[in-house]
């Protein structure tokens, strides 16, 4: 039983009611996206396995943008559907897709700098203390802190967690807490938008670690949206990649190289040409497909 | 693994992150300094009841104010128009305590026929600085116009309505019985009224900020609204919120000041915005948010009365308390920005 099977079957175990890992997390069915006269995406067909983690690919102005914010809740879509773990939904504002399961870790972090991580993990959802305090609108700071220990111990990011504030924390150490965050509230996806883009090279191996512990030991479904490749071949299991608002190419990361998928992103070649691509490409390839053993 | 890098990286910003705790500090012994430096000086008359309780009195104020804008600076706003906002208010406290008691002129004036307006008048009073206060923070939410200028803007507007109102006049006549009672009286006889009042409504709003959710949320909305708002806090709510107690506290100064004179005060309070926003900012908050808290502001309160009482009893020109807090302002504002610049360098 490969890697990915494992855990996947280890979610579908998990979540109890699934009957094997046959739905997906997240199924994107034909979805259109228009800006007045501007067609954003022209139907765009996605799939998220459980417990796999996804890369979403695509040049500047292929539709990751606007996908990702129909996703987080933030911007409504035309037509299509979207489904969560098999129900379908329709998302008008953020809370929506958080309440689906869905967890957005955007670029920017969205940190609040000078509060602690573990407020950081529960800002909008605070733990309140019990009885009446909890009443009067007392927070349990130390609750919270405490969660936010064992949540980041979980992820294994060794971040320190109380009496620090974000701001003083490197870059990967945010990329973590951030994470995290998201790992707390979601329950079906999380999707990280150029997670290691502000990050050099030993902090985007820890995250890139990160988003492995998401998938093996917490049982999530990653739509991972990266320009970088080698970070792709180095954690995703399958990839789509997006042009013009289509989506042009779905596949095992395994069955892939780079060149592959920079061709299907510029549209380079046709799609008839891959294999044969593939083929000569394999010989120089820098990046070797993922071990999945 | 690389996370011991970053630890390593990571003790030098620490230090850096608690300089707030350092500032806060650093305060509190300049604070007791200045203190000591008079206590020695001149015990007897500095260390005197009287002088103690001048103290307290001419900070009561700032104190008051000094809570909610504490709140105001650390949710990232500003509010320049609290000074407008007492005038208006006392006048209408004023004026409703004033019409009452003329009204019962000659008649039997113990007791609820008198009391009654008292009260309300104080309500409305502070009914109405909440209103102002909601109004500045709706006008920021809705049209996004710097704090700066919306409450430039509404300083004048309020003042000159007030102004407009009174003629320009002074409004007096609010009952005597006020002034002997809760002006100039005393708690159980021991400790002034206005003073006891400031205590309570610092310690109620310190409780309040170091401890509950709102409290917390201030201080995320000011360390980054856009993390805020996409942790589905509605930001515009809580800023509504914060200007409408700041304009509630200027309502609650200015009734403890018509109850003090009897008088509404037209013409005071130009400067009272600026000498808040500078108790508050020495005291260690930021004034670019997220970051501060009550107990520097009680300090950053103390320091200038302090200050004035004390060279007033050394024979020195009290002016001297403004060259020493204007410093002492530049230097927690340096520091405050030499930390931030250190941390966003990082």
């Amino acid at each position: 039983m490969s890697e990915s099977e494992s855990a996947a079957a280890a979610a579908a175990a998990s979540s109890g009611s699934r009957n094997g890992a046959a739905v997906p997390a997240l199924k994107v069915t034909g979805v259109t996206k228009s800006y007045r006269h501007v067609q954003a995406l022209r139907g765009v067909d996605l799939e998220v396995r459980p417990a796999e983690v996804h890369a979403l690919l695509g040049d500047n102005g292929a539709g990751k943008s606007t996908l990702m914010k129909i996703l987080a809740g933030a911007v409504s879509h035309d037509h299509g559907t979207i489904e969560v773990n098999g129900v379908e939904q329709n998302f008008a504002k953020p809370a929506d897709a958080q309440a689906a399961g869905i967890e957005t870790v955007y670029q920017d972090l969205a940190l609040a700098p000078s509060l602690s991580p573990g407020e950081n993990l529960f800002l909008g959802r605070e733990i309140m203390r019990k009885g009446l305090l909890g009443k009067l609108g007392f927070v349990d700071r130390k609750a919270m802190s405490e969660a936010a220990v064992q949540q980041l111990q979980q992820l294994g990011a060794r971040t320190p967690t109380s009496h620090v504030e974000v701001e003083a924390l490197s870059g990967g150490q945010r990329q973590a807490v951030a994470v995290a965050r998201a790992s707390l509230w979601g329950t079906a996806l999380i999707m990280l938008d150029e997670p290691t883009a502000a990050l050099g090279v030993a902090q985007t191996t820890s995250v890139l670690d990160l988003i492995r512990r998401l998938r093996d030991e917490r049982g999530l479904s990653v739509l991972l949206v990266s320009h970088n490749l080698p970070d792709v071949f180095a954690v995703a299991d399958r990839a789509t990649v997006l042009r013009l608002g289509e989506n042009v190419l779905t596949t095992d990361i395994a069955d892939v190289t780079s060149t592959d998928l920079i061709s299907a992103m510029t549209g380079g070649r046709s799609l008839g040409d891959t294999a044969e691509a593939s083929a000569s490409a394999h010989a120089d390839a820098p990046t070797t497909p993922k071990d999945q053993s | 693994m690389t996370t011991t890098a970053d630890e390593k990286r990571l003790n030098p910003l620490v230090k850096i992150a608690q300089s707030r705790r350092l500032q806060s500090l650093t305060i509190l012994g300049l604070f007791v300094l200045i203190f000591a430096v008079f206590a020695v000086l001149s015990p007897s008359s500095f260390l005197s009841q009287t002088n103690l309780e001048g103290i307290g009195l001419s900070a009561s104020q700032v104190l008051i104010l000094g809570a909610g804008v504490t709140f105001l600076l650390i949710a990232g706003g500003l509010d320049l128009s609290v000074g407008a906002i007492i005038v208006f208010s006392a006048v209408v406290a004023a004026k409703i305590m004033a019409g009452a008691t003329a009204a019962l002129e000659g008649a039997d004036r113990l007791g609820w026929p008198l009391w009654g307006p008292v009260v309300g008048g104080a309500l409305a009073g502070i009914a109405v600085g909440t209103l102002w206060g909601v109004f500045n923070g709706t006008v920021i939410v809705k049209t996004g116009i710097p704090p700066f200028i919306a409450t430039l803007a509404s300083m004048t507007v309020i003042l000159g309505l007030a102004q407009v109102w009174t003629n320009g006049l002074n409004v007096s006549g609010a009952p005597s019985e006020l002034q002997t009672v809760f002006g100039l009286g005393r708690m159980f006889g021991v400790v002034p009224w206005p003073i006891v009042i400031a205590a309570v409504v610092v310690i109620v709003l310190w409780i309040v900020l170091a401890n509950t959710r709102f409290g917390l949320r201030l201080y995320a909305i000011g360390a980054n609204p856009e993390s805020a708002r996409r942790a589905g806090i509605n930001v515009g709510r809580y800023t509504v919120a914060v200007y409408a107690l700041v304009g509630a506290l200027a309502g609650l100064v200015a009734v403890i000041d018509v109850a003090r004179f009897t008088t509404a005060t037209v013409n005071g309070y130009s400067a009272i915005a600026l000498n808040v926003i500078t108790a508050v900012v020495i005291g260690g908050t930021s004034l670019w948010g997220g970051r501060g808290g009550m107990g520097g502001t009680i300090i950053g309160s103390l320091i200038p009365a302090t200050l004035t009482s004390g060279f007033v009893i050394l024979g020195l020109q009290p002016f001297w308390q403004n060259v020493a807090v204007g410093i002492v302002l530049l230097l927690a504002v340096a520091v405050d920005q030499y930390r931030r610049r250190k941390l966003s360098a990082q």
